[in-house]
């Protein structure tokens, strides 16, 4: 080699990616949609003061109201504004997809790093680890962690008892077992990164381990992780739609498009509508989140979409 | 090989083993004791029958203790007795296990018969207004909610059309093949619906990249027609990768099998674990759980075995 460093090339320029992710019509358009579920969800407060009535209120004299001006979509089997909890829910389910797949990445990108860093007895003791964790049956062991009663862990019964639990025992249930696709991919981007120059050249200098992990080798995966935990949010809240439709995940009467759905078999022949506007709630959102990480992906990672 | 295949099945044993740890732990986490359980049902008993009947049953030994009894015991081939059921395990087990074999072996021949093709014509007509469709209904797939598909389903062929029935695996008095049959069209319509997307996805993925291959232009120039390349060269190439992915999303089908069953009353294995962890059988539970465990495992290796048949160039240490 002579004079020149042949500089790798990291990250691709944003400017690029930018154009990138544009090109790609269906995320472009799915980010869109997005902004409005975000906004709708967000803004429910708002839609409930004009619409002027709680979304909470139950009143078996109006129930399977069909549409009107004063309910917009009618009303739900206990005579609740279907409008209402469908935005309502949609804050829910976008919280539990979200906080879930940052947390599975958080725990991922960890145990990545560290697999690929140190390598050796700790990377094969944490891959063992993490194929053991793919190879569960994961809905059924879901299942299984969210039945579990709280007291017997020792979780006091005024927490145990609250109405948020259910909410962050779901965040909690599906991040300790949803972390492994990150974990895999960052160990290999991390192994990558290890035989480059500049790392090469920070272990060389004496940089402690902690630093390059950090400042060398996280900023260089984390385009990867970016793609792969968008990817995972749409999968993440059609899980969630599946306990609370078994009646495990979010309790009423906080709404989730997933518990929306928990009596939908009785309603399938009285009023379907009610089991169709949420799970429309749902493919919506997911379709979204899976095409907007199939953009990012053609942003980020272009050599992987292809 | 054989060391290879030897050396994944004592991996796979500790899984289990890992597993079956994991399982007891939480299935006695879960609300209500088998012990108050027994003692609703009969109100003679007193607080003294209490105790003994936990002692009877080694519930006050530490965890670690029961569990090795029951591993003893489950090494020794008695896995309990199921609550519910009153009969052994196994025992019951069996005719769910049919059951589940005959959804899940159905739902797969048909999804990967119908995705291979599909795939490999999307890839075919890349950037063209079929890819696109299938493209979209793939992503349809990946993105339905799969018990509301199932409830799709069940509103537009029972409900409205009237065609098929809603549920369960034969009509009460008229029992018969054909019966049975129309019984089971719509679980396993259902769990291909939601099989099909992924593998079509990634066989569309994988004939394209293959399609840009050196050997294929070779194909093509020495004269062979666009059929022999595609169904010759392309597919065999492709298929490789789509093999191992198929065998390794094993777990998933597993999981949409439990909630098809679940949504059909089908009495499978998957709702029979789901029925058990909530009506407290907790050796049915953990049985079932482990079984599922199990034929994930057998998944796995038989992906990387299929992989080493399909590519002359993998050798297995």
């Amino acid at each position: 080699m002579s004079g020149t460093v042949a500089l790798a090339p990291s990250a691709p320029r944003p400017n690029r990616a930018r154009q990138r992710f544009l090109r790609h019509k269906g995320a472009v358009v799915s980010a869109f949609v997005l902004l409005l579920v975000v906004l709708g969800s967000l803004g429910a407060p708002l839609i409930e003061h004009w619409l002027g009535h709680d979304s909470n209120k139950m009143d078996i004299t109006r129930r399977f109201a069909l549409p009107s001006w004063e309910f917009p979509l009618g009303t739900d089997e206990a005579g609740r504004d279907v409008l209402l909890r469908l935005l309502y829910g949609g804050r829910v389910s976008l919280l539990v997809g979200l906080a879930a797949a940052l947390a599975s990445a958080v725990i991922g990108t960890a145990i990545g790093i560290l697999a690929g860093y140190y390598g050796g007895k700790l990377d094969a003791f944490l891959m063992r680890l993490t194929d053991a964790v793919i190879s569960l049956p994961t809905l059924a062991l879901l299942i299984v962690l969210a039945a579990i009663d709280l007291k017997k862990v020792g979780i006091p019964d005024s927490i145990a008892q609250s109405e948020a639990v259910s909410l962050y025992r779901i965040i909690f249930i599906i991040s300790i077992v949803g972390w492994t696709g990150v974990a895999r991919l960052v160990r290999g981007a991390t192994l990558s990164m290890r035989a480059r120059e500049f790392v090469r050249a920070a272990v060389a200098l004496g940089a402690p381990a902690r630093r390059i992990m950090w400042v060398h080798i996280l900023p260089n995966v984390i385009g990867p992780v970016i793609v792969a935990t968008t990817l995972s949010v749409g999968g993440i809240i059609l899980t969630e739609s599946v306990l609370s439709y078994l009646g495990l995940g979010i309790q009423s009467p906080m709404s989730s498009w997933g518990n929306m759905l928990s009596n939908a078999q009785e309603m399938l022949s009285q009023a379907p509508q009610l089991v169709v506007y949420p799970g429309i709630a749902i493919m919506i959102t997911v379709i979204a989140f899976n095409f907007l990480g199939d953009g990012l992906q053609d942003a980020l990672d272009p050599r992987a979409g292809e | 090989m054989i060391r290879f295949v030897a050396q994944r099945g004592v991996e796979s044993l500790l899984v289990l083993l890992l597993m079956s740890f994991v399982v007891y732990g939480l299935i006695g986490l879960m609300p209500g004791d088998p012990i108050d359980i027994m003692l609703s049902g009969d109100p003679r008993m007193t607080p003294a029958d209490r105790e003994r009947l936990r002692a009877l049953y080694g519930l006050h030994l530490p965890i670690y203790e029961r569990y090795g009894n029951w591993l003893a015991a489950a090494v020794g081939g008695d896995f309990g007795y199921s609550r519910t059921f009153n009969r052994p395990v196994l025992e019951v087990m069996g005719p769910y296990l049919g059951r589940t074999a005959l959804l899940m072996g159905a739902s797969f021949v048909l999804s990967v018969a119908i995705a291979i093709p599909l795939g490999l014509f999307a890839a075919v007509r890349q950037r063209r207004f079929a890819d696109y469709g299938i493209n979209l209904f793939c992503f349809a797939g990946k993105s339905v909610p799969p018990f509301w598909l199932a409830l799709m389903l069940i509103l537009l062929f029972a409900v409205e059309l009237q065609w098929l029935p809603a549920g369960g695996i034969e009509t009460v008095g008229a029992s018969g093949f054909v019966d049975r049959v129309r019984h089971l069209v719509l679980p396993v319509l259902c769990l291909t619906l939601l099989n099909l997307a992924s593998v079509a996805r990634l066989m569309r993925a994988e004939a394209i990249g293959t399609l840009r291959q050196d050997y294929i232009r070779t194909a093509r120039s020495k004269g062979l027609s666009e059929r022999r390349v595609i169904w010759g060269h392309a597919l065999r190439n492709a298929l490789n990768p789509v093999v191992t992915v198929i065998a390794l999303e094993f777990g998933t089908l597993f999981s949409g099998a439990l909630i098809t069953e679940t949504v059909f009353g089908y009495p499978g294995m998957g709702k029979l674990i789901y029925d058990a962890i909530l009506g407290n059988d907790y050796n049915l539970a953990l049985i079932g759980l482990l079984f599922a465990t199990l034929l994930v495992l057998i998944g796995n290796l038989a992906a990387d075995l299929a992989y080493a048949a399909l590519d002359p160039r993998v050798s297995l240490k």
